[in-house]
């Protein structure tokens, strides 16, 4: 195995922790507006309100990787989704200061806008991000400069847009699942059905996702040809969903919890499967395709910054572990709240 | 029309860049002094301090939370609008980027929910210790930054290979990367260029509530600290800003030149500029107040000793001056005021003790913070624009690092959202800060105890930390109700 394999791992690893964390934030979000009370409203917000921000350094910290160790695929990916990156840079900024600026004051209007604007931004970023991976499996019309050459509409196919939707539909599941185990009472049974809800409007698009993915793009599945263990990760995927709502009815929702984390980091590692060893697929001719090697850095660069890596995550998760571990528990409104 | 990709993209990255950065240099500066400030009351137990952190501690989350919305477009920005430039930094760049995020933005946010959130939930040693990582995770984000912008100054630990559009730099050696040799006088320049922000902040809001007699003693005990740690601090910038200044005659003498409007070599000494109107055209700086020689002496302690010009330098390859020029004095009149001000301020508190009496004083620190944030982007713009036209300086042109796939109206659409989105925030911030700062701290009431009482129930406090936090449950929601209702009617 080397290096550049090892981080196209740590890639998919922080692409699974960044889509694990910050997914159940998004779908707080994305559910954001199913209650209407304002107390209510304030629950949902602080319930993760403690949390997001760090949750979010997943993506800045996946993004700052893959700029040290694919910088091909940071510049071609980036600047060839331009607009669609403005828009989820756009999105993130809302989500952020919807938060921090919601409850800041009494005026009606003013918690309306910003309620508003919580649950658009994060319904809007991860629909995004649903696009940016359904473009991904597709391919992009990549030209032999390594440079994007299509519009910001090619990149709004039907598959990806489909993708986009799934995401929408898992992040809310997971997100719901994470409400429930933080909250309580009156809202903790309006938040059962949403978990019914969500885990039913997934199921069908998650169904209907993998037979277009496996009819229409079977370059997906040539991977397994060769490595056959990963059939586990298919396995696990399976088990995992059917695993949520089973939980659910038996009322262990920290079991219902755990398999939605599980499935999102089995997605994350099928999508990895698909691309492997490319990073972005030409839809021109596969001999453009960034891969994990052509769009490299040095192995020299690999090697610092898999030191960096071994320094730095153990460290990262201590104190993840410490903060996840002091807000433990349901949500309460305190006057540190937002 | 043909749009100017080039000059759009620029004007973008200026945009971003300086709205971003009125945020990080007060999470920097106000960080530290929260350090100090929490730190003092795990000392004395003296409830003032409690409140006083407290207090600023949510001015600290509001700005730190548009930092974070904010920042997340600079890291982004570099590839999207920069790819050309990413692919050719990626190597060295890139690593430090990596590193910024894995060392310090976890550090940061992870403790900052503590910090924020975590008052009743940890005792008050392991709130203080959260307030500390993140105050260090704020440096520490500064480090890495300061790192890589300084690459870009003065590139050092790599290689360039391939040619054409496939150049790109190589690292050879992290550590002459991270020890380029700039890193270090700019990073010690810009923290305390932070700090210095930090503590006019400080002083600006407590100077504000002297004035009002609101919150009086608190305010005079954080207004104390803040003066304290500003005079210490702006000394400091002083010193480093002319270690700076050295160091870019040596490295990028053309952007020192640009600085002090130094147009042409002659063989004596070069004139300092106090202030002047340079002239591009012209190649002179009109009707200005110099000191002969002073140049010279500045960085060759001799009054004689010529200085590289602009004129040594090509047309293509020289910085423009005005925006320079004007920046790095109007920086350097910032940093001398800074001093002037803080000194003052300490003869007046400590020798006189006269100075909360002075109001014109007081109004003076209100608006001084002005000054430390014209201050933090004036340094900036100079050093930036005075890098031009290179993105990394003497390897790569700014023109030749954008983005080929994107053209000059997708540039000109998000340069149009970001003002619209960075319009409404800032005048959503303002709206908050200000409304923050209108309800106050919480004040001490304290008219029946004794202070042998207060000192008994501050130990207390500080060995149980479940009835510390019960006491902060019980006490707080009142007054908070209660003061909110005021400022409703003052805001009517």
């Amino acid at each position: 195995m080397d290096l550049n394999i090892i981080w196209f791992g740590i890639l998919g690893v922080l692409l699974a922790g960044y889509a694990i964390l910050d997914g159940f934030d998004l779908g707080v979000g994305i559910l954001h507006l199913s209650v209407k009370d304002d107390t209510e409203r304030r629950l949902l917000m602080n319930s993760i309100g403690p949390l997001w921000d760090g949750n979010e350094v997943w993506l800045v910290t996946f993004g700052g990787a893959l700029f040290a160790t694919m910088p091909h695929a940071y510049a071609t990916a980036f600047s060839g989704f331009y607009l669609a990156f403005m828009l989820l840079l756009c999105a993130l900024i809302f989500r952020a200061v919807s938060m921090e600026f919601r409850s800041k004051s009494e005026n009606k209007i003013w918690r309306k806008a910003w309620d508003v604007s919580f649950f658009g931004a994060s319904s809007l970023a991860t629909f995004l991000f649903g696009v940016a991976v359904g473009n991904l499996i597709v391919g992009m019309p990549i030209g032999a400069d390594k440079e994007f050459a299509g519009t910001f509409f090619g990149l709004l196919n039907p598959y990806s847009l489909l993708v986009g939707v799934l995401s929408v539909a898992l992040f809310a599941m997971h997100g719901s699942i994470y409400l429930y185990l933080k909250t309580s009472g009156e809202l903790q049974a309006k938040i059962k059905h949403w978990m019914w809800t969500t885990f039913g409007i997934f199921m069908t698009l998650y169904l209907l996702t993998t037979i277009v993915t496996l009819i229409k793009l079977p370059a997906v599945t040539r991977n397994f040809e060769t490595m056959p263990l990963a059939w586990i990760a298919v396995v696990l995927n399976i088990l995992a969903i059917a695993n949520i709502p089973r939980a659910i009815y038996k009322e262990k929702p920290v079991y219902a919890f755990a398999s939605s984390c599980l499935t999102i980091a089995a997605l994350v590692f099928l999508f990895g499967m698909a691309l492997f060893p490319n990073l972005i697929v030409s839809s021109i001719n596969p001999e453009y395709s960034l891969t994990i090697y052509n769009a490299a850095s040095s192995q020299k660069t690999l090697g610092i910054a898999l030191t960096i890596a071994i320094i730095g995550m153990p460290i990262v998760l201590a104190y993840t572990a410490i903060v996840y571990w002091v807000f433990r528990g349901k949500v309460e409104l305190g006057k540190f709240s937002y | 029309m043909e749009l100017d990709v080039v000059m759009l993209s620029r004007i973008q990255f200026a945009l971003t860049i300086m709205f971003h950065y009125l945020f990080p240099p007060l999470s920097i500066g106000l960080g530290i002094l929260l350090v100090f400030m929490e730190g003092m009351f795990l000392k004395t137990g003296d409830k003032q301090y409690e409140n006083m952190t407290r207090f600023f501690t949510k001015l600290f989350a509001v700005n730190f939370a548009l930092g974070v919305a904010t920042g997340i477009v600079m890291e982004f920005q570099f590839g999207t609008n920069w790819a050309t430039y990413s692919r050719f930094v990626g190597d060295v760049f890139g690593s430090a980027l990596a590193a910024e995020g894995i060392f310090a933005f976890f550090l940061e946010s992870g403790f900052l929910a503590i910090l924020v959130f975590g008052w009743d939930k940890v005792s008050p040693r392991m709130h203080f210790f959260s307030t500390v990582m993140v105050s260090l995770g704020s440096i520490f984000s500064a480090v890495w930054i300061v790192v890589a912008n300084s690459w870009q100054q003065t590139p050092a630990g790599f290689h360039v290979v391939g040619e054409g559009i496939n150049a790109r730099a190589e690292i050879t050696d992290f550590w002459a990367m991270v020890f380029n040799p700039s890193s270090v006088d700019r990073l010690v320049h810009v923290i305390l260029g932070a700090f210095i922000l930090g503590a006019f902040f400080v002083m600006s809001i407590t100077a504000y509530y002297i004035i009002k007699k609101k919150h009086l003693e608190l305010s005079k005990k954080a207004f104390t600290i803040a003066l304290v740690f500003g005079a210490v601090v702006s000394i400091g910038e002083l010193v480093s800003g002319h270690f700076q200044a050295n160091t870019v005659s040596k490295t990028q003498p053309a952007k020192l030149a640009a600085f002090e409007g130094h147009f042409t070599t002659k063989d004596g000494g070069a004139d300092m500029w106090i202030l002047g109107i340079p002239d591009e055209e012209e190649e002179r700086v009109k009707y200005g107040i110099k000191i002969p020689g002073g140049l010279s002496f500045l960085l060759h302690e001799d009054f004689s000793t010529p200085v590289t010009a602009l004129d040594q330098f090509p047309k293509e390859d020289r910085p423009p001056v005005v925006i320079p020029f004007y920046m790095y004095h109007l920086m350097i009149a910032c940093g001398m005021f800074f001093i002037f001000i803080t000194l003052l301020g300490l003869f007046f508190r400590f020798v006189t003790k006269t100075i909360f009496e002075k109001r014109w004083l007081m109004w003076i620190f209100v608006f001084a913070v002005l000054g430390a944030y014209a201050a933090n982007q004036a340094g900036w713009i100079a050093a930036e624009v005075g890098r031009q036209p290179w993105v990394v300086y003497g390897l790569l042109r700014t023109s030749d690092g954008i983005s080929k796939a994107v053209v000059g109206e997708q540039v000109l659409i998000s340069i149009l959202m970001f003002s619209f989105v960075y319009a409404l925030l800032f005048a959503v911030w303002v709206f908050v800060m200000n409304s923050k700062i209108q309800h106050g701290p919480e004040d001490v009431q304290m008219p029946l105890e004794t202070t042998e009482g207060g000192l008994l129930e501050a130990a207390a406090r500080l060995a149980n930390p479940a009835g510390y936090s019960m006491m902060g449950d019980n006490e707080e929601p009142e007054t908070e109700t209660k003061t909110e209702t005021d400022n409703e009617k003052e805001a009517e």
